[in-house]
């Protein structure tokens, strides 16, 4: 069976989806990344061949905060950031698509499309105030499970105002709240109106809103952000199936454009994920910056260097190359 | 007396060639690292903006070199840079540098004032040997000018990534150690002749995206992570609205030389701003008019964080964008900026702006950019 994998490794969880030809699901994954990128790719290659160990993967597509980390491990064909693979992942699953709110772990992307084109695009900068870990820590705070936490919010009688303008102030007003005995129910409604708020004055300054509204991304299962939404904006909020893996399709789609245009793929197979894959860091001294370089390494075969700023140590990435013959080894801490 | 003056792109060649013309003993600070930053971090206030933080780091470290004498530049208008070379003095005293400052206000609003300057730092020279001075820091300038444009057009197109920059830093340091003006145009005429012949993949489409903001923003490749050479990377013709040749000739020349002023920018910026807004604002609004109607596919505004000329502009700029029909993005920097972040943002502008463009017709105009 020929299939299309695209790769989302993120801040809080990493997600993997298997296409078919006609870019339908065929696997959906979504587990946390636990701050250990390369186990979760592993994992979640391990997942798709005990589930389809007769698939014969055609393209790869690596998406996310650590998609050239991703890129490397799998050998992806195509390496994209998350703003370009949400576009087209909501423009694939919901044709005619003008707005798309997408809210991850730690980041909220706004994006603009017309007639399937993105044409604008924003995402939080300084505050990450209402993404997914802010609403996972409220949620632990009042002790309530955070699938819970949105159906809470749908009970309120009378959303409580809540200042959203900065998460520690926010969660300031929120204990205050409590202490002066609003209900539960009602403060954990207005968190959701005061996100919303933020996300809205961040993110959607000057741009036009237009319908249909696409909700993806992690915190889109919370059925609180949800309603909030649908109220701030006054329109129905579509979310989507596969809302939790839209980089992760976007990926898929995006991987399987570009093994067509090169005529095949550059897939390492699955034994990437018995790799002995790991990272090492070093410092360089050639100038006073000290970079700290990232060697990804499988074994004493160095797959890909970054972190510099001049550019020397990734100019490397173009000539695989063996420990043993470091070019800049005067330049390393620990050479 | 040893001088010393900000870094700010590559104005410490320029500066030095002329107080070298002068018989000006220069210290130019270290070239700006980590170091520099966490200097300036450390001893100046945490809300002014990034330019006065690393300007503070570069003092620092002339300072252990030996300079003793400042020549910095003030402003009018409501940037609050004008105010900057006061604040420095402040912190340096309170550190125990002993420093002398000389701060240069506009020269087009006190150009006698700046004579005047000149005059006390070389030391009584004539005013010939203060023009020929002044000749020799306009030839330096202009080359290094020139030959950067054709960097940010051979970038994008060179089939080995970095082999521009090799040639540009090549031609940096020869015309840094250059004394003589006629020597400086055989540099930049040999070093436009190396970049033609750089091998390049004329096949490829190549986005034109403009860089237009805050002049330090722009100008020092520090503090914006190098994003022309990560444009590059990505496929993009890189122009700015603001060369620092051009930007001697507008202030100091009084505009006698014949290249682009930023003057016109100023202008294109009505009707969307009719005021001087300070800074550089009202020029960032009309260099995004100016480059749209050039055909640019995009532009990206630059500036430090809190600069309040450029937060008036990024307001105007989603009206300038939709009536002249370019998008643009804006950026802005300071101390904790992340480099993933801007990457990020720069690849999913530009493969925005490919998913939308036709390129058929812009690919014939690029062939005729290089000689071979």
């Amino acid at each position: 069976m020929n299939a299309y994998l695209g790769i989302d490794v993120g801040s809080v969880s990493t997600n993997l989806v298997l296409t078919d030809q006609s870019n339908k699901v065929l696997q959906a994954i979504y587990i946390r990344t636990q701050g250990q990128p390369i186990v979760s790719i592993k994992k979640c290659l391990g997942m798709v061949l005990k589930k389809h160990p007769d698939v014969n993967i055609k393209g790869v597509g690596a998406t996310g905060s650590a998609r050239q980390l991703a890129g490397v491990i799998t050998g992806a064909d195509a390496i994209k950031n998350e703003i370009t693979a949400h576009a087209v992942a909501a423009s694939t699953l919901v044709p005619g698509v003008q707005t798309v709110l997408e809210i991850g772990g730690q980041d909220s992307k706004l994006i603009i499309i017309r007639e399937g084109v993105a044409t604008d695009f924003a995402m939080n900068t300084v505050c990450a105030a209402g993404t997914g870990s802010f609403l996972d820590q409220q949620a632990a705070r009042l002790g309530l499970p955070i699938a819970e936490f949105g159906q809470l919010a749908q009970k309120a009688t009378l959303p409580v105002r809540i200042a959203g303008r900065c998460a520690v102030f926010a969660e300031s007003d929120m204990i205050h709240k409590q202490q002066s005995g609003y209900a539960l129910a009602d403060i954990v409604a207005g968190l959701c109106e005061a996100l919303v708020r933020n996300y809205l004055n961040n993110l959607g300054k000057g741009k036009r809103i237009l319908g249909p509204v696409v909700f993806q991304g992690g915190v889109a299962a919370n059925p609180g952000m949800r309603d909030a939404f649908s109220r701030a904006l006054d329109r129905e909020i579509i979310v989507p199936e596969y809302f939790h893996v839209m980089g992760a399709f976007g990926a898929a789609i995006i991987g399987k454009e570009e093994a067509g245009r090169q005529g095949g793929t550059k897939f390492r197979g699955f034994a990437a994920k018995n790799l002995d894959v790991a990272a090492e860091s070093k410092e360089c001294l050639g100038c006073p910056n000290h970079c700290e370089i990232v060697s990804i390494v499988n074994g004493e075969q160095i797959l890909a260097r970054w972190g510099d700023r001049c550019g020397k140590w990734s100019a490397l990435n173009n000539a695989p190359m063996t420990s043993e013959e470091e070019p800049l080894a005067h330049d390393l801490k620990h050479a | 007396m040893k001088v010393t003056f900000p870094h700010m792109g590559h104005l410490s060649i320029v500066g030095k060639g002329l107080f070298d013309q002068l018989g000006v003993e220069v210290v130019v600070p270290p070239p700006i690292t980590k170091k520099t930053l966490k200097l300036g971090i450390e001893h100046a206030q945490e809300f002014s903006c990034l330019p006065l933080k690393i300007i503070l780091g570069n003092f620092i470290e002339a300072a252990e070199l030996g300079a003793d004498t400042i020549v910095t530049s003030g402003g009018v208008g409501p940037c609050r840079f004008g105010y900057y070379a006061q604040v420095h003095r402040e912190i340096l005293q309170d550190l125990g540098y002993h420093y002398e400052i000389i701060v240069v206000e506009p020269p087009d609003t006190h150009f006698s004032e700046l004579i005047q300057k000149i005059s006390y730092l070389s030391n009584g020279k004539s005013l010939f040997q203060v023009a020929r001075a002044l000749r020799m820091g306009w030839a330096k300038a202009r080359a290094i000018d020139v030959i950067e444009q054709k960097v940010q057009q051979v970038r994008p197109r060179e089939v080995r990534t970095g082999t521009a920059d090799d040639v540009f830093q090549w031609s940096l340091k020869k015309i840094d150690a250059e004394n003589e003006i006629k020597k400086i145009w055989e540099i930049q005429r040999k070093t436009l002749h190396e970049l033609d012949g750089v091998p390049k993949d004329m096949e490829k489409t190549v986005l034109k995206i403009a860089v237009i903001g805050e002049i330090y923003t722009i100008l020092e490749p520090f503090v914006t992570f190098d994003i022309e050479k990560h444009l590059g990377r990505l496929g993009v013709e890189v122009s700015r609205s603001i060369y620092l040749s051009e930007w001697i000739n507008d202030h100091l020349f009084m505009g006698l030389m014949r290249v682009r002023s930023t003057k016109e920018a100023a202008q294109m910026a009505s009707p969307y701003l009719r005021h001087f807004v300070g800074g550089h604002g009202r020029e960032t609004v009309g260099s995004a008019v100016r480059y749209a109607r050039e055909g640019y596919h995009g532009a990206i505004q630059l500036a430090p964080l809190t600069c309040m000329p450029e937060i008036v502009a990024q307001t105007i700029l989603p009206v300038v964008s939709a009536e002249e029909e370019m998008p643009v993005m804006t950026i802005y920097f300071d101390e904790q900026s992340g480099e993933a972040g801007l990457v990020t943002r720069l690849e999913a502008f530009i493969e925005m702006l490919y998913r939308k463009n036709d390129f058929g017709k812009r690919r014939v105009q690029s062939e005729r950019l290089f000689r071979n």
